[in-house]
Order: structure tokens, then C-alpha cells, then sequence
């Protein structure tokens, strides 16, 4: 077991800049309530009777707290699943996991219309599980991995579930629901229909308990198992944590590509790989970009709404895009 | 007959070739040493066109590489790289015929027929002519390129490091080869290579490199003494000579 | 000489030919009712899109997998299709809609060909100017066609944020839906391109050698890459406003006609992949459409064994 108490991240968690950060948030989840259509800032809390108020719980608040969990579930995700394959380029949708959720989804669905969602959701989650086992799987027969052959197989992988899914739902007319599950979209969260994603942020705790075990699997198998950890069962409760949280995103709001993978490349390049340190800051990033995207994408064709996931898969891929190229800008 | 004049290449901020000038007669085998990241291959891919300097000329029997038409220049110019990682199917014949295409542009005549077999023949794989590249050794398979480039027969032949993995047989089978191409078929034959002892066996003069500079260009027996391939690699080498060669001997 | 070990890749080539042209009668005739001369022109349309489809995906693949030196980059993996429709969406989106619909469809297709083929002479050198290895390559193209899409999603919706369904139908690939009002221009272009193609044979094998050994004989290498560089934009333009964007079905006929071949001269490459993908368009479209009912499902039946295939290549390339 490693020291918790002495490690140099855990005294820093509320250092003033990430203080400052956490205040950023804030505000941004604030604008994030404020923003949108039908009623107007001010109306929402002088409004008549109540109407605003109304919005604010029944909508606006389920809304901005949806997205601020599943924004910190995804950047928590893209940080574990990178320790574990000891990869800087994996993440829910670079891996299969996320689209076998949806595979998983699309199931469930077809078989067992009246099951609760949290059912669904197991369902999802166990989908997740074995893809990204498969996963596991096909890059260990890989005797050179290269560092951008891992996520190219991986991207793959997701590629032929998709196209599995889509044979599915096109047989049975749901392609309507695969769209809102492969297209993150906020803007029919509830109360009452998000409350999946709470879990999204015990999750999130766990892996931060647990988070220096991840830092010693990311410096490899023989490193973890020198310090006396169980490498295969970290990996294993990695591999839970990340399927379920990817199901839950999925079945509230739908994907959003590559936006752990850029929050968690873009933390570590600043701070480094220590994840006691790194995960609080990746877990805030998350949020704040999702809900950044969430914001632009309901302001850039006011009163109408663009999805989170096409704002986020737009500035994620182009964000993907620079540093998968940077590389070779520092060689000059 | 090749003339390399104020050459420099740069990578970024680092220098790979820094105003090399080099004038080479025609014929012979010249040998181009020097320690790792000394320039040697940039040097010979600038020669042969395959890279543009940021500086410089190139002068192949009077006519600047980079401003003559690459078909005219294929006639008097070829350069062997070691860098084929995929080799496509083909027979060593069909390999051999690659040689005429400056000639006749894919369509062969029967001259060109017999030039391809003299080839063949002259590397000794006629016996072999129709089995797939991949499915040759080492040695044949450098051979069969080889053979490529003298039935394009041109006046000059660059060759980077011919004698990578191949063992003592196989490279000391090619260096005969070059040898006898340079003596029999007049070739000016220039040659990288990381084995001092072969330059001294077969070249008619050795080039050495240094970080990116020219630092000689003498006679082998004039090159391979201590002081100068101390100057070269930077370690203390004794030279032996045995049966009128003089040998480095650099393995401890 | 040289022709001696051909047989067998000529008699693959006439067996691939029989099976395209079974494939394209079954396709005129299968499920056929009612009135003969109305059926077979309905459906010569039809076929006659797949077949040209069929050629550019075929072509345009086997061209950049000679000039990239590899077989698992496509111009679909790198993302080619997907920037066309990108770019169509942006045509729309500077004229306006109005505007761009008035246009005469061939004009405006002549526009986004030489769009695309402007901005992926541009892509290409950028890309493939330094020492980035080929995973790096194929990485960034996949990430670049998930980074189109996402454009013209995004662009179509602000466009228009009620009409779901141009979009659509825009990103899929709809073998059964073929515009038919482009099909004499895309003929021209791609007869054109194949007559350059052909002429061109001797060189590509030469190119096939690698960029090096090339130069050394003689080949002007910049000039051949800026050739081929455009004829593979006019056939990806050709396919695409088609059909739309087809991922992996290049990827699919250029490495069977490989193996298949047991050879990689072009003269054999060429046809040999182009009649794979006619066959596999007439007769997938024949099975799935008229015998099986699934009226879309052959784009994603490609995409599911395209998927696997790349993989097994992927996983094949980093073994060796």
C-alpha cells in the first residue's frame, strides 16, 4: 500500500489556484443555469408564481449538475483507462467501451422494453466490460504497440460495434433512440432523469482514494506488483469504475468523443502523471469544458439548441487532432 | 564527375551537412565513413536528388542534379537505399526490368530484355530469376537490386550501407561485386558504410565524415592509421596489417 | 518473361470478371415484376451509379495506397469523404441555402470537386511532408474525418435547426439511392481519370517501389504525388456525391484484389479491384435489398467487415 497522508498531491487539493479554478466552475455552472430559452434570467427568480423557480429546479439546475457530472465522470474515465493501458491516447470512445455501452443500451432496449433504466444501465455497463476486455485482449497479441496503433485499433473496435448497432436499431426502427445515445445532448435532462449520474461522482471519489494504486499501474505491471499491489485486481476495479460510469453518461445524456482524453492529455502535460495530484484538476476540466460547449452550443443558434456532443466532438477532434500533430512541431 | 559544392542541410535547428564540397573522378570505389549522425546518408541522398540541401550544388557529369529532368539524370545517376520495407511482389526478373524503365518507360525492347538477363546473370541469381524478391536470402535479395541498378546502367552508382545485415559471406560477396563492377564496367561507385576494414579491402579512396563536415579524403592505407581514425571516431584504434591490407582492429 | 507467373492473376481477373457481370444480371433481374422495359431502365440507372461508384472507390484507393506506400491508408480512412461533405456544407453555408439549391447541380458539383481537390493537395503536403510515422497518419485521418463530420453536423444545424433529415441522409451512405442527375458528368470524370490511370501503369509500378528507388529511375516523384493527389480528389468527389461517404469499402476491394492477385502490377491491381467492387455493390445490393428486405444495410454490412478487416491488417502490419 502506498503512502495516502504524505503524498505531495493530497495537501494541494485545495491549493488557491485550483480554488480559483473550482471558482471558475462555479460561475460557469452559474451562467450555465441562467442561459436559455423561455424564460428570462431575471424572471427566473422574480418571475410570476413561481414559474421561474419551477425552470430553475425542475430543468435548469438537473441540467447543469447532469453536465457537470458527466463532464468530471469522462475526464476520471480518459485519466484511468490511460494509467491502465499505459497509453496517453485511450479513452471510452478511443477503446470500444463506449460504443458496446450503447450496443449495451440498444439491447436492453429491444429485449426488455419495461426494465427500469438503472437495469438498462447494468446491461450497458456489462457490454462495456467485455469490449473493453476485447480490448485489452487484441493489444496484448501485440508484440510492437506502438503508442497510435493502441487507439487506431481501439477507434476501430468502436467503428464495428457501431455498425453492429446500426444493423440493430435499423432492424428494429430505433434509430432514432441510438442517435441520442451516440449524440451527447443535455437538453432533455429532467428531474427525475438524471439523478444515474450522482453515481458518476461516488465513482469519481473512489478512484481519487484509490488513486495513487492507478499511478503505479500506468508505470507498469512489474512497478505495481514491486510495491506489492495486485496489479490484475486494480486493473479490474479500473475497468468497473470507468464501464459504469461511461453507462450511466450514456444512458442520460449520450457521448461526447474525446473530451476526457483532451482534458486529461491537457492536465497531465501541465501537471504531470500523478494522479492524486492531476485527477481533482482533470475531474474540474471535464466539467467546465463540457459545460463550456453545453453553453456555446445553446447560444450559437439561440432559441434553437445545438447539441453538447457536436459542439464537443467538433472542438474534442480538432483539440484530438493538435495533439496527436504537436509532436512533431517540438522537433522542429 | 560528381561535384558537390558549399552543400548544408539543416533539421530544424540541427545541422546535418555543413558546407560540403567534395569533387570525385570518374571510375573507382570510393567509401564514405564516419561515425553515426556524421551525415554520410544525407549527404548521399543529396547527391542522388532524394533530398534538396538548403544550400549548394550537386554536379553529376556536369549536369546539376536538381535542374536536370529526373529521366535524363537516370541514365547516368542510381543510388540503392536500404529503406524498402515493403518490397511488392515481383520476380527478380521483374525487379531487374524496373532498371530499363529511364530507357523505355515500362514497354520493353529485346535490347532491353538482354541488358535485364546480363544483369541477372551478372550477379549470378540467373538460377533464381523467376522466384519472388521475398523469397530470397539477404544476400540475394541485395544482389537482385543490385542488379536493378546495372541494368539501368548509369555511370555512377550511390549505395547506402549495401552491406546492412547481411553476414560476413553475403557482404564480403557484394563488396566483390562493387569491385568488379568499378574495375570490369568502369561505374564510379560511392558507398556508405559502417565497416572501416571493407573500405580498406576495396575502396579506391575512403571519405570521412564528422559531425556534418568533411574531414578527409586520402587512400585507404593513408586513412587507416591510429592518429587519423582516432581523429575520425573519437577512440583509439590499432591497425594491423595483414597480408598487405591494414586492418582496424576496433572490437575492444 | 516478365509475363510467364501471370496466369494465375489473369485468370483471376477473368474469373472476377464473370462474377461482376453475374452479379450485374442478377441485379437487372432479380425480383423483377410488371413491365420489362421499365424495370431495366429504372434499374440500369441504379447500376450504372454502382458500377461508377464501384470504380472511383476501387481506383482512387489503389492509386493513394501505391503513391502512400502502404495498404491501409484510403483516402476515406484519411478522411477525404468526410471533408467533401464538409464542404459542401460550407458551399451552402456561404451562398445560403437558396442560392446553392438555384445552382445547376453539375456546376455546383464541379465546384466542391475542385474544392476538395484544392484542399486536399494542401492536406496532403502538410501531412505528408515530414518523417510522421503511418499510424500517426492513419490516426490523425480517422480523427480528422470524426472532426469533418462534426463540421457539417454542426454547420447543417445551424443552417437549419429543424431539418434533421438532410443531414442525414447526407452523412450515410445510400447504396440504394444513387443520384442519378450526376450520372453522365461522373461517367466523364471518371472514364477521364481511368484513360489517365491506364496511361499511367508503368509509372505507378515504378512508384510501388518506393519514393526513393523512383526517383532514382527517373520518376519526377513531385509531379507524379500532384497527379495522383488529384486524380484520387476527382474520383473521391465522384463517389461521395453519389452515394456520400463510404469508410471502409476501398479498404475491402484493394486488399482482396491484392490477395487475390498474388501480384501488385497495377495492370492487374487496377481492374481486378475495381471488378471486386462492382460485384460486391451489384450483388450485396441484390441480396440484402431485393431478397432479404434490408433496404439500407449494405454500407453498414461494409462497415462492420471494413472494421475487421483494418484491424486484422493493423494487427498483422505490427507483428511483422
Amino acid at each position: 500500500m502506498l503512502p495516502r497522508e504524505g503524498s505531495p498531491g493530497a495537501a494541494r487539493m485545495f491549493s488557491p489556484p485550483f480554488a480559483g479554478a473550482l471558482a471558475g466552475l462555479v460561475a460557469l455552472a452559474g451562467v450555465s443555469v441562467l442561459v436559455g430559452v423561455g424564460v428570462t434570467p431575471l424572471a427566473l427568480f422574480t418571475g410570476e408564481a413561481g414559474h421561474g423557480l419551477l425552470v430553475l429546479a425542475a430543468s435548469r439546475i438537473p441540467r447543469t449538475l447532469a453536465l457537470v457530472f458527466a463532464g468530471l465522470a469522462m475526464g476520471v474515465c480518459a485519466a484511468l483507462m490511460q494509467m491502465m493501458f499505459r497509453n496517453r491516447f485511450v479513452e471510452p470512445t478511443t477503446a470500444g467501451t463506449a460504443q458496446a455501452a450503447t450496443l449495451g443500451l440498444l439491447v436492453a432496449t429491444i429485449a426488455a422494453p419495461d426494465w427500469p433504466p438503472l437495469a438498462k444501465m447494468a446491461v450497458a455497463t456489462a457490454f462495456a466490460l467485455v469490449a473493453t476486455l476485447l480490448f485489452l485482449k487484441i493489444i496484448a497479441r501485440v508484440a510492437f504497440r506502438g503508442a497510435v496503433l493502441v487507439p487506431l485499433v481501439g477507434l476501430m473496435l468502436g467503428g464495428v460495434i457501431d455498425a453492429l448497432s446500426v444493423f440493430i436499431a435499423y432492424r428494429y426502427d430505433l434509430l432514432q433512440a441510438l442517435g441520442a445515445w451516440t449524440t451527447g445532448n443535455f437538453s432533455g435532462v429532467l428531474r427525475g432523469r438524471y439523478e444515474l449520474l450522482w453515481l458518476t461522482v461516488v465513482l469519481a471519489g473512489i478512484a481519487y482514494a484509490t488513486a495513487d494504486r492507478f499511478t503505479a499501474a500506468g508505470l507498469g505491471d512489474a512497478f505495481a506488483t514491486n510495491l506489492g499491489l495486485d496489479y490484475r485486481r486494480i486493473v479490474a476495479m479500473g475497468l468497473a469504475i470507468v464501464a459504469l460510469a461511461t453507462a450511466a453518461c450514456i444512458a442520460t445524456a449520450g457521448t461526447v468523443p474525446f473530451l476526457g482524453l483532451i482534458v486529461a492529455n491537457l492536465v497531465a502535460l501541465a501537471l504531470g502523471d500523478n494522479l492524486r495530484r492531476t485527477l481533482p484538476w482533470i475531474a474540474l476540466s471535464g466539467a467546465a469544458f463540457l459545460l463550456a460547449c453545453d453553453i456555446v452550443g445553446r447560444l450559437v443558434r439561440y432559441p434553437y439548441e445545438i447539441p453538447v456532443g457536436t459542439v464537443a466532438g467538433v472542438a474534442g477532434s480538432a483539440l484530438f487532432l493538435y495533439l496527436l500533430l504537436r509532436r512533431r512541431l517540438r522537433l522542429g | 564527375m560528381i561535384k558537390v559544392a558549399n552543400v548544408s542541410k539543416s533539421y530544424g535547428t540541427t545541422r546535418v551537412l555543413d558546407d560540403v564540397s567534395l569533387s570525385l573522378p570518374k571510375g573507382g570505389l570510393t567509401a564514405l565513413i564516419g561515425p553515426n549522425g556524421a551525415g554520410k546518408s544525407t549527404l548521399l541522398s543529396i547527391m542522388a536528388r532524394l533530398l534538396s540541401p538548403d544550400a549548394g550544388t550537386v554536379h553529376v557529369d556536369g549536369l546539376d542534379v536538381f535542374a536536370t529532368p529526373g529521366a535524363v539524370l537516370a541514365r547516368r545517376l542510381a543510388i540503392l537505399k536500404q529503406n524498402n520495407q515493403i518490397t511488392p511482389r515481383l520476380t527478380v526478373a521483374e525487379l531487374v526490368a524496373f532498371g530499363r524503365f529511364p530507357y523505355s518507360r515500362g514497354r520493353l525492347t529485346r535490347e532491353d530484355a538482354e541488358r535485364v538477363s546480363d544483369a541477372i546473370a551478372y550477379v549470378d541469381l540467373s538460377a533464381v530469376q523467376d522466384r519472388l524478391i521475398d523469397e530470397l536470402s539477404g544476400g540475394q535479395r541485395q544482389r537482385a537490386f543490385i542488379a536493378m541498378v546495372l541494368a539501368q546502367d548509369p555511370a555512377c552508382l550511390l549505395l547506402d550501407e549495401p552491406l546492412n545485415n547481411l553476414d560476413m559471406k553475403h557482404a564480403a560477396a557484394i563488396m566483390r561485386l562493387l569491385r568488379r563492377a568499378a574495375d570490369d564496367l568502369g561505374k564510379t561507385v560511392v558507398v556508405v558504410i559502417h565497416d572501416i576494414n571493407f573500405a580498406s579491402c576495396h575502396a579506391d579512396r575512403i571519405v570521412a565524415m564528422k559531425e556534418g563536415r568533411l574531414i578527409l579524403q586520402e587512400a585507404p592505407a593513408a586513412v587507416m592509421r591510429p592518429e587519423v581514425l582516432r581523429a575520425v571516431y573519437d577512440m583509439d584504434i590499432a591497425v594491423h596489417e595483414i597480408a598487405g591490407t591494414r586492418l582496424a582492429a576496433y572490437y575492444r | 518473361m516478365a509475363e510467364a507467373g501471370h496466369t494465375r492473376a489473369r485468370n483471376v481477373l477473368l474469373l472476377l470478371g464473370f462474377v461482376a457481370l453475374l452479379a450485374m444480371a442478377s441485379f437487372m433481374t432479380v425480383g423483377a415484376r410488371g413491365n420489362w422495359g421499365f424495370v431495366l431502365t429504372l434499374r440500369g440507372g441504379k447500376l450504372a451509379g454502382l458500377v461508377l461508384v464501384g470504380i472511383a472507390v476501387a481506383v482512387s484507393t489503389v492509386l493513394f495506397q501505391t503513391l502512400t506506400e502502404n495498404r491501409i491508408l484510403t483516402p476515406a480512412v484519411m478522411g477525404f469523404d468526410a471533408l467533401y461533405v464538409t464542404l459542401q456544407t460550407l458551399a451552402v453555408f456561404g451562398l445560403g441555402g437558396g442560392a446553392a439549391t438555384a445552382l445547376d447541380p453539375r456546376l455546383r458539383f464541379f465546384a466542391e470537386a475542385v474544392l476538395l481537390t484544392a484542399a486536399v493537395l494542401a492536406l496532403f503536403r502538410w501531412l505528408f511532408d515530414g518523417r510522421r510515422g503511418l499510424h500517426l497518419v492513419v490516426l490523425s485521418g480517422l480523427v480528422f474525418g470524426v472532426l469533418c463530420r462534426g463540421l457539417a453536423n454542426l454547420l447543417q444545424r445551424i443552417l437549419d435547426p429543424n431539418e434533421f433529415s438532410v443531414l442525414q441522409s447526407m452523412m450515410f451512405t445510400r447504396f440504394n439511392m444513387v443520384d442519378t442527375n450526376l450520372l453522365p458528368v461522373a461517367a466523364l470524370i471518371i472514364l477521364a481519370a481511368c484513360v489517365v490511370a491506364v496511361r499511367l501503369v508503368p509509372v505507378l509500378d515504378v512508384l510501388a517501389l518506393g519514393r526513393d528507388a523512383a526517383i532514382s529511375l527517373g520518376v519526377d516523384h513531385g509531379r507524379m504525388v500532384k497527379l495522383l493527389i488529384v486524380l484520387v480528389a476527382l474520383l473521391v468527389s465522384v463517389s461521395t456525391a453519389l452515394v456520400g461517404p463510404v469508410m471502409f469499402f476501398g479498404l475491402l476491394v484493394s486488399n482482396f484484389a491484392y490477395i487475390a492477385l498474388g501480384t501488385d502490377r497495377h495492370r492487374y491491381t487496377l481492374p481486378a479491384a475495381a471488378l471486386i467492387a462492382i460485384a460486391c455493390l451489384a450483388a450485396g445490393q441484390t441480396v440484402l435489398e431485393r431478397v432479404l428486405g434490408y433496404d439500407a444495410a449494405l454500407s453498414v454490412v461494409i462497415e462492420f467487415g471494413g472494421g475487421i478487416v483494418f484491424i486484422l491488417l493493423l494487427l498483422r502490419g505490427a507483428r511483422a
